[in-house]
């Protein structure tokens, strides 16, 4: 069944977007990524212009987290707290980014940019959180060392603390506005909610429990992505609300099939999953850049109206 | 008195000129094209006749082409080249106006039915139709200048062929030769598919009678395309209130997502 969008201004089959936004909605729910990273590329790939993909994208994001978000807070795995001070870091960190972005875009090359930092950053963080949970998988089939639970790092000696119940943490605000900072900058040049830098964050940084970290992750992307497409929706006109609601369609029923099937799993075994599903999107990227391109030439309408 | 109306004879474009020979009547099978939710492609019949006052002239037969294009858009072209081991887009021209489509058929092969200064001057195939046009934007007519963009004429050139193979690839360009039926040199018809990619806006439609390679008459067609009921309706509220747009997305993804979640665990229970 075949849709033509207001806004895009292309005719696509209906049942492929809904494919499409059920795919990224299990990826939401079980990781507590907004797959903003992935339902980009996504809807170019079917032939969505990329103004409208990135703006649409976080529309969609906005829902499955919405949905992705209740399913964890009733299975009290969201620590609000700290998706609090998360957000506020985040906050200010998008508007730096929209700032920074903005400047880019005026000297152009603005998408090699966002290719390279896609590259990079899923490629760093898909390796290092590959690396880390093939690890732990390891050590958890071989005979069982103590694990040491209070690591005690100079994260820890700074003032400010407070405590984060759900994670079960004691520690100084500053570093998790910092994250939150630093991610909120990045997503907003990148295009998307930046889970996929906040998990391995939350994780690893901040040392909080895995099943916690996707609820609070998906709290806080829900308010980037939302701040987001109204940025677009009043800068661009860019946002597709026939595109959106097939996506949304299929995405909330993914998130909560994702978040059942993230309850099954170990937490090992999701991050090893998230891990690769990061290294294949980095690694097509990076393919796009390496690889000579079939027709060296490209177009684009400049100004619509 | 007499002489202002030689001058004025003279002073009219050349079909003006041979308008008492043959002249084309047409019709189309629609007008309006109505962009629905639904919407994948229309078609559009072109159809018509050549009224004489006189016999048919000896010489070369009488030949007829139909274009039909699409609005016109700014659009850039870019090249990619291999810079610091990736492939990053470099050089760039930007062409001022390009049919978003246009669409070529004729009874013969193109160059037999109109020649090269005809087919400039009216500005029939692709090549002519792409580039800077009048500053008044009018159109047929002036010749093709060279868009603006700073790059040598062979670079140019390149850019512009680039910019047509893809549109051809992409079903935006095309060129039916014998694509018309033509019969007893007096009758023809031709169908044109217009794509579901559709842009808004209004399709003018050029039926052509060419006799060695001349245009001998010319009528010109418009074909409305818009988008109807939700189409406008979102097409609307998003430029003319996008902040009211913007929120209405994100409340309807918040609820959409409150809702799944709700639906989902009154459906375990």
């Amino acid at each position: 069944m075949q849709i033509y969008l207001p806004i895009a201004e292309v005719s696509v089959n209906a049942f492929l977007l809904l494919g499409v936004g059920g795919i990224v909605g299990i990826l939401s729910g079980m990781f507590g990524v907004g797959g903003g990273f992935l339902i980009t590329p996504l809807l170019f790939f079917i032939g969505i212009p990329p103004v409208v993909a990135v703006a649409t994208g976080a529309n969609q994001v906005v829902a499955s987290s919405v949905s992705g978000v209740l399913a964890h807070w009733r299975r009290r795995t969201v620590d609000l707290p700290m998706g609090l001070v998360l957000l506020a870091g985040g906050m200010i960190g998008s508007g730096l980014g929209i700032f920074v972005f903005n400047i880019l875009r005026r000297l152009g090359q603005v998408d090699l940019l966002v290719q390279l930092s896609y590259v990079v950053f899923l490629g760093v963080v898909g390796i290092l959180m590959f690396q880390e949970s093939l690890r732990a998988l390891l050590r958890a089939r071989g005979p069982r060392k103590p694990v040491k639970r209070h690591v005690h790092l100079w994260v820890h000696r700074l003032p400010l603390k407070m405590k984060f119940r759900v994670s079960g943490l004691y520690i100084s605000v500053i570093p998790p506005a910092v994250v939150g900072l630093l991610v909120g900058f990045l997503a907003a040049i990148m295009g998307v909610g930046g889970g996929f830098i906040m998990v391995p964050a939350m994780i690893y940084l901040l040392g909080m429990p895995t099943k916690v970290v996707v609820g609070t992750s998906l709290f806080q992307i829900i308010f980037v992505t939302g701040f987001t497409t109204v940025m677009h929706a009043t800068t661009n006109y860019s946002v597709d609300m026939l595109l959106a609601l097939l996506l949304i369609l299929g995405g909330v029923v993914g998130a909560q099939m994702g978040t059942w099937i993230g309850l099954r799993l170990k937490a090992e075994q999701l991050r090893i999953l998230l891990a690769i599903v990061v290294l294949v999107v980095a690694g097509k990227i990076a393919l796009d850049l390496l690889l000579r391109p079939a027709e060296l030439y490209s177009i684009s309408v400049a100004g619509r109206p | 008195m007499r002489w202002a109306l030689v001058i004025l004879a003279l002073a009219l474009p050349v079909p003006a000129q041979t308008v008492a020979q043959e002249r084309v009547v047409a019709g189309l099978s629609r007008s309006n094209v109505a962009i629905t939710a639904n919407f994948d492609g229309s078609n559009i019949l072109v159809f018509g006749a050549v009224r004489r006052e006189a016999p048919i002239p000896e010489g070369a037969p009488l030949e007829v082409l139909i274009t039909v294009q699409g609005p016109d858009r700014p659009v850039t072209v870019r090249r990619k080249a291999w810079r610091f081991g990736i492939w990053v887009n470099t050089d760039a021209i930007d062409v001022p106006r390009a049919p978003s489509f246009y669409a070529v058929a004729t009874t013969a092969p193109i160059e037999q039915v109109i020649s090269a200064e005809e087919n400039r001057r009216f500005r029939v195939t692709v090549p002519e139709a792409i580039g800077p046009v009048l500053p008044d934007g009018s159109d047929p007519g002036g010749a093709a200048a060279e868009p603006s963009g700073g790059a040598d004429d062979d670079e140019t050139q390149e850019f512009l062929a680039a910019l047509l193979r893809i549109q051809t690839r992409a079903g935006r360009y095309r060129l039916a030769e014998a694509g018309v039926d033509f019969e007893e040199a007096t009758l023809f018809r031709s169908e044109f598919s217009l794509p579901a990619n559709l842009t808004e806006g209004i399709y003018r439609t050029r039926i052509f009678l060419t006799r060695d390679g001349q245009v001998v008459d010319v009528l010109v067609k418009d074909i409305s395309v818009n988008k109807v009921g939700l189409e406008r309706w979102l097409f609307n509220l998003a430029h003319r209130q996008p902040l009211a747009y913007g929120l209405l997305s994100l409340a309807l993804a918040v609820f959409a997502g409150w809702g799944a979640s709700t639906l989902v665990r009154y459906w375990r229970q």
